[in-house]
């Protein structure tokens, strides 16, 4: 698995650690049950502070994507697929609501952007 | 449990004072302990290490006394710093010896695994060494006795960013076991910024400032405005700022910024700097 820290990126390095892993178990890239690297071998390989990567599975165990058992590390979550696709439609209301903001900025009318959603989706579908 | 906690630690000198100073280092963690030159770093630590009698405050060193346990909790620290010193006329592997005696659990085998990895060479004078081989050369003393609190005065300052950066390294190997826990202190907070858990900023005898660097990543930030903006700015949403001919620089904290303004994050040397010569009183 690979975890790639921007220190530019703006966001918080935690949280870039979570979302890289909650990608990889959305995707089905990380199973269920798969084990994660301890957070100790993760701050030291990634050259972060503990509690730097502590947090982020506290984030990630907080959504429900992972579980720690003491002594015994840190497993990916059974998932149901009802999870998955709820935190889907999670990240598509981001983005739609930015692409609104911009719309309304610049004046574009809820037809003209819904045209272009139904155009961009059967472009893609084809 | 905290591996350390001191408690309104006091030491006075004709013109300096520690001053009640209190911290809490959890176990399995790192600390990083920053402030100017003359902040009273050197004497936290000397107060740690017993070289110095406090004046009032408790110690209390991986849940122990220091005072009334002194030799079990010796055995359980390794220290780095000016007082640990190796004699120059040693040779490497003497230094070893020495030390074999004075510690039960020394591991001569872990000694001369760090001094290959290290590429130290065991027949050579400690005198011979150069800056950097003789930081790792100590800081293989300090591991290989089992301890389980590191206390290190400034072991990067003054080695190059490669030997800094193996410095790093051993640190950060040895806090794979949850139960070690290391206290250093530094100038070079780039350093700090990549191994500490908690930051202990000292100024003028008092800490200054003592959190986790989550929560000072939340609690501080850089913001670049106007001057005539920041007076519209909620009470404590300033720790400190400096004006010039062409705005304010100030230090923020994040969560009071009026709607609309972002600060950008603040580094340790920024947060240092900001407090000690721009506060906002």
């Amino acid at each position: 698995m690979n975890i790639l820290i921007s220190n530019t990126g703006g966001s918080p390095i935690y949280e870039q650690i979570a979302e890289q892993i909650k990608a990889m178990i959305i995707s089905g890239q990380l199973a269920a049950d798969a084990p994660l690297p301890s957070m100790r071998l993760l701050a030291k390989e990634l050259r972060v502070s503990l509690i730097t990567t502590k947090r982020a599975y506290e984030e990630l165990e907080r959504e429900g994507y992972i579980r720690t058992v003491t002594g015994k590390g840190s497993f990916v979550a059974g998932l149901s697929s009802e999870h998955i696709r709820e935190e889907q439609l999670r990240q598509i209301e981001e983005s739609l609501r930015a692409a609104v903001q911009r719309a309304k900025l610049s004046g574009i009318s809820l037809q003209e952007l819904q045209e272009l959603l139904s155009l961009l989706f059967e472009e893609d579908s084809q | 449990m905290n591996a350390l906690e001191i408690k309104q630690l006091t030491k006075r000198f004709d013109k300096f004072t520690l001053d009640g100073i209190s911290f809490a280092l959890p176990m399995g963690a790192v600390m990083g302990l920053i402030g100017e030159n003359g902040a009273g770093k050197s004497t936290t630590i000397k107060l740690l290490l017993g070289l110095l009698r406090p004046d009032a405050g408790q110690i209390s060193i991986l849940g122990m006394d220091p005072r009334k346990e002194e030799l079990a909790v010796k055995r359980r620290l390794g220290v780095v710093s000016e007082a640990t010193i190796l004699p120059a006329s040693y040779r490497v592997r003497d230094a070893g010896r020495v030390l074999s005696t004075a510690y039960p659990a020394w591991n001569d085998e872990q000694f001369y695994g760090y001094l290959h990895t290290f590429g130290i060479d065991p027949s050579k004078n400690c005198k011979d060494l150069s800056k950097g081989m003789r930081m790792k050369l100590s800081i293989a003393c300090a591991l290989c006795h089992d301890a389980d609190l590191l206390i290190l005065d400034e072991p990067t300052s003054g080695l190059d960013p490669i030997v800094r950066d193996e410095v790093l390294d051993i640190l950060r190997d040895f806090m794979q076991d949850e139960r070690h826990s290391i206290l250093l202190s530094s100038h070079i907070t780039s350093d700090l910024e990549k191994i500490a858990d908690y930051i202990t900023f000292l100024h003028a005898g008092k800490v200054r400032l003592s959190a986790s660097i989550l929560d000072i990543d939340a609690s501080y930030g850089m913001l670049r405005c106007a001057p005539d903006m920041v007076q519209d700015f909620a009470p404590g949403a300033i720790y400190a700022m400096r004006r010039d001919q062409f705005g304010v620089e100030a230090l923020v904290d994040p969560r009071r910024l009026p709607a609309g303004l972002t600060a950008e994050p603040a580094s340790i040397d920024q947060i240092m700097l900001f407090l000690t010569r721009h506060a906002v009183q």
